[in-house]
C-alpha cells in the first residue's frame, strides 16, 4: 500500500503545478494592464507602479509565475479592491460556506446513489428497478439551477416547510435544527444530479458483481441474500464507484454556483460570480485556485480509498 | 428511413455479403423505445427552432406592458407573458434556436478538438502521447463547472465567450475517451497492414483509425451534448452567457427568478425546455451507446 500512495501521491506535483500555471495564466489573458485590473479603476498611477513592481510585472513571464506562486505558497493572495480586505480572508470563509453545502450534497449523493443503485441491481427488471433507473435518468437531466427554484416554489414558498434562502453558519449561535433546516433545500438540489450519476453506476457495477461465480458459491453456501448482497457483491462493486464519487464532487463543487446564487448562499461561487461582476480578477483567481486544489485532493484520497479496497490496484 | 431494412452490401471482390453498418445501428436503436420517444421529442424541439421564421409567433422582443405576467393558457399568449409582457410561447422557441445551436457547437468544436488531441496521443505513444494527456490531467483537475466560470473571468462574459468555455472544459472527455480506442486500434491486425502497404503515418490515421473511432466519438457526443447545453443556459443564468437583447433559455430562466413569487410560470416554462431537451438527449444517448457499442449493455 505504501508504494501505491507514493506512486499516487507523486502524480499530484506535476498535476498542481499545472493548476497553478492555468490559474497564473489568467492574469496574463485578461485583456489589458494587469495591476489596473487588480487595483480597480480609481488607482492612482503611483499605486499601480508599486504594484507592478511588488508583482514582478515589468519583469519576464516566468519571473511573474515564482513571484506570484511565492507569494500563493505563503497564504498572500493578494488584496481585493472591490471588498478591500485580504483574498485568503474571504476565499476561506466562502469556501466554509461552500463546504458545508456541498459537504451535506456528498452524503445525499453517496446514501441516495449507492441505495437507489443496489436496489436496482438486485430487482433487474422488477418495477424497483425501472423506478430507479428512470428516476436516476431524470436526476441528471434536471439542470440544478432550475431544480432549486422549483424547490422553492415547492416547498418554500406553496407548503412552507423551509426557508426561501440563506445561511445559518454550522459553527455559528444557531442551533445544529436551524442550520440543517436552512441546508436541506439547497443540498438536495446541489445533490440529485450526482446521485443520479451514482445510481446508474451502482446499479451497473453491481449486476456485473452478481453474475460473478463467486457471488453464485455464497449463495449455494447457504449464506443469507443480504449478506451476499452487501458483503460479498457490494463490497466489490463500491470499488468502481469510489473513484467516481471523487469526481462528482468536482461537479457539486461547480454546481454549487448555481444552487448558491438562487438561495442566496454565501459560499464560493456566488462569490466568483459578483466578482467577475465586478472584474476582480484577484478574487476569481484565489477562488478558482483553493477549489480547484481541493479537488485535486479529493481525486487523491478517492483513489487511495479505491485501493485500499482493492489490493489489484495498489499492488496493480 | 430506408436503411432500417438493412439492405446488405455486396463486397466486390469477394462476393460476402455483409450487413451495413448503419442499417444494424438503427435497427437496434429502434429496439429502444425510449430512445424513440428521445428521438421524436428532439425532432420536434429542433423543427420547431428551424421554422421559427416562418411560424405564426409574435415578435419575441415586442414588449406590452399592460399585458405583463399573464399566466398559462392566457388568451393570444399560450405560455402567458414575461415581466414585459413578451409572449413566452415566442421567447421559447427563438431562445431554443440560440440555447441547440449554441449547445451543438460546443459539442462540435469539443468533438473535433478533443478527438484530435485524443487520436494524436493515442497514434503516436510515447513522449506526444504523455505531454498531450498531461494537459488534459490539469484541465480535469478543475471542477467542471469551475474552469468554464474561470474562462468567462478571462474572455469576458457573453454568449460565444460562453459558448468557447463550455467547449474547453469538455474536450478531456472526448480526448480521453478517442485516446482510449485509438490505442488499441493501432494494435490491430488491418493497422499492420496498412504500416505493410507503407502507407503515410496520416493516412492512417485519418484514414484507417479515424473511421473506427468514429462510434466512440459519437458515444461521446450523445453522453455530453445535453450537459452543454444545460451549462451554457447555465452561464447564461447566472449573467455570464447570453446578454440581452439575445436571449437563450437560460437567460430566460435568470430573468424568471425574479418573479418566481408571483409568476412562477415563467421560469417553469424554460426550464422545462431545457429539461424536455437533456432528458431526450439522454434517452437518445443510452440508446445509441447499446446500438453503436454492444458489448457495453
Amino acid at each position: 500500500m505504501r508504494a501505491y500512495v507514493v506512486r499516487r501521491g507523486l502524480q499530484v506535483i506535476p498535476v498542481t503545478f499545472g493548476v497553478t500555471l492555468l490559474v497564473f495564466a489568467m492574469m496574463l489573458l485578461i485583456p489589458g494592464d494587469p495591476a489596473r485590473a487588480i487595483l480597480g479603476s480609481y488607482a492612482t498611477p503611483e499605486n499601480v507602479a508599486t504594484l507592478e513592481r511588488q508583482l514582478a510585472l515589468d519583469r519576464p513571464p516566468h519571473i511573474q509565475y515564482v513571484t506570484w506562486l511565492g507569494n500563493v505558497v505563503t497564504g498572500d493572495f493578494g488584496r481585493s479592491y472591490s471588498l478591500n480586505r485580504p483574498v485568503l480572508d474571504e476565499i476561506l470563509e466562502r469556501f466554509s460556506a461552500t463546504l458545508l453545502l456541498a459537504g451535506t450534497a456528498l452524503l445525499i449523493t453517496v446514501v441516495l446513489g449507492l441505495t437507489a443503485g443496489i436496489i436496482a441491481a438486485v430487482k433487474q427488471h422488477r418495477w424497483q428497478d425501472r423506478a430507479f433507473t428512470v428516476g436516476a435518468l431524470v436526476g441528471l437531466s434536471i439542470p440544478s439551477f432550475w431544480l432549486a427554484m422549483i424547490f422553492i416554489v415547492v416547498f418554500a414558498l406553496g407548503l412552507g416547510w423551509f426557508p426561501t434562502s440563506g445561511m445559518r453558519p454550522a459553527f455559528g449561535p444557531s442551533g445544529p435544527l436551524t442550520v440543517l433546516h436552512h441546508l436541506v433545500l439547497p443540498a438536495t438540489a446541489l445533490a440529485l444530479v450526482a446521485a443520479g450519476v451514482i445510481a446508474r453506476l451502482t446499479r451497473s457495477s453491481m449486476l456485473e458483481v452478481l453474475r460473478q461465480d463467486y457471488v453464485r458459491t455464497a449463495t449455494s453456501k447457504g449464506i443469507t441474500r443480504q449478506s451476499v448482497i452487501m458483503r460479498h457483491a457490494f463490497r466489490n462493486a463500491v470499488v468502481n464507484v469510489v473513484p467516481v464519487i471523487g469526481v462528482q464532487v468536482g461537479f457539486l463543487l461547480g454546481g454549487a454556483v448555481y444552487v448558491e446564487t438562487v438561495f442566496g448562499w454565501p459560499g464560493i461561487g456566488r462569490m466568483l460570480v459578483t466578482a467577475i461582476g465586478t472584474r476582480d480578477i484577484l478574487l476569481v483567481q484565489g477562488g478558482v485556485l483553493l477549489v480547484a486544489i481541493t479537488y485535486v485532493l479529493i481525486n487523491l484520497a478517492a483513489d487511495l480509498v479505491q485501493a485500499a479496497l482493492d489490493p489489484r490496484i495498489r499492488l496493480g | 428511413m430506408s436503411a432500417s431494412t438493412a439492405s446488405p452490401d455486396q463486397t466486390p471482390d469477394d462476393g460476402v455479403v455483409v450487413p451495413r453498418r448503419g442499417g444494424t445501428t438503427w435497427r437496434r436503436l429502434k429496439r429502444n423505445r425510449l430512445s424513440v420517444a428521445g428521438l421524436i421529442v428532439l425532432a420536434i424541439v429542433v423543427l420547431l427552432a428551424l421554422l421559427a421564421p416562418v411560424l405564426p409567433l409574435i415578435d419575441p422582443a415586442a414588449t406590452n406592458p399592460a399585458n405583463r405576467l399573464q399566466p398559462i393558457g392566457s388568451e393570444g399568449h399560450l405560455l402567458g407573458t414575461d415581466h414585459l409582457g413578451r409572449d413566452l410561447l415566442s421567447r421559447l422557441i427563438w431562445g431554443g434556436r440560440t440555447s441547440l445551436s449554441v449547445g451543438v457547437f460546443a459539442t462540435l468544436i469539443a468533438a473535433s478538438i478533443g478527438s484530435l488531441i485524443g487520436l494524436i496521443a493515442g497514434f503516436f505513444g510515447g513522449a506526444t502521447d504523455n505531454s498531450l494527456m498531461r494537459g488534459i490531467d490539469v484541465l480535469m483537475a478543475f471542477p467542471y463547472l469551475l474552469l468554464a466560470i474561470a474562462l468567462v473571468a478571462v474572455l469576458g462574459p457573453g454568449l460565444v465567450n460562453a459558448m468557447i468555455a463550455i467547449s474547453i472544459v469538455n474536450i478531456p472527455f472526448f480526448a480521453r475517451a478517442v485516446r482510449g480506442t485509438t490505442v488499441s486500434l493501432v494494435a490491430s491486425e488491418y493497422v499492420d497492414a496498412a504500416r505493410a502497404l507503407a502507407f503515410s503515418r496520416l493516412r492512417i490515421l485519418f484514414r484507417e483509425v479515424l473511421p473506427n473511432v468514429m462510434p466512440t466519438i459519437i458515444i461521446t457526443m450523445s453522453t455530453t451534448v445535453g450537459w452543454m447545453i444545460t451549462e451554457t443556459a447555465g452561464l447564461s443564468f447566472l449573467g455570464l452567457g447570453a446578454q440581452p437583447p439575445t436571449s437563450d433559455w437560460g437567460a430566460m430562466l435568470g430573468a424568471g427568478r425574479e418573479f418566481i413569487t408571483r409568476a412562477p410560470h415563467v421560469m417553469i416554462v424554460p426550464g422545462s425546455a431545457i429539461f424536455l431537451v437533456v432528458i431526450s438527449l439522454n434517452f437518445l444517448g443510452d440508446g445509441l451507446r447499446d446500438a453503436l457499442d454492444p458489448r457495453l449493455k
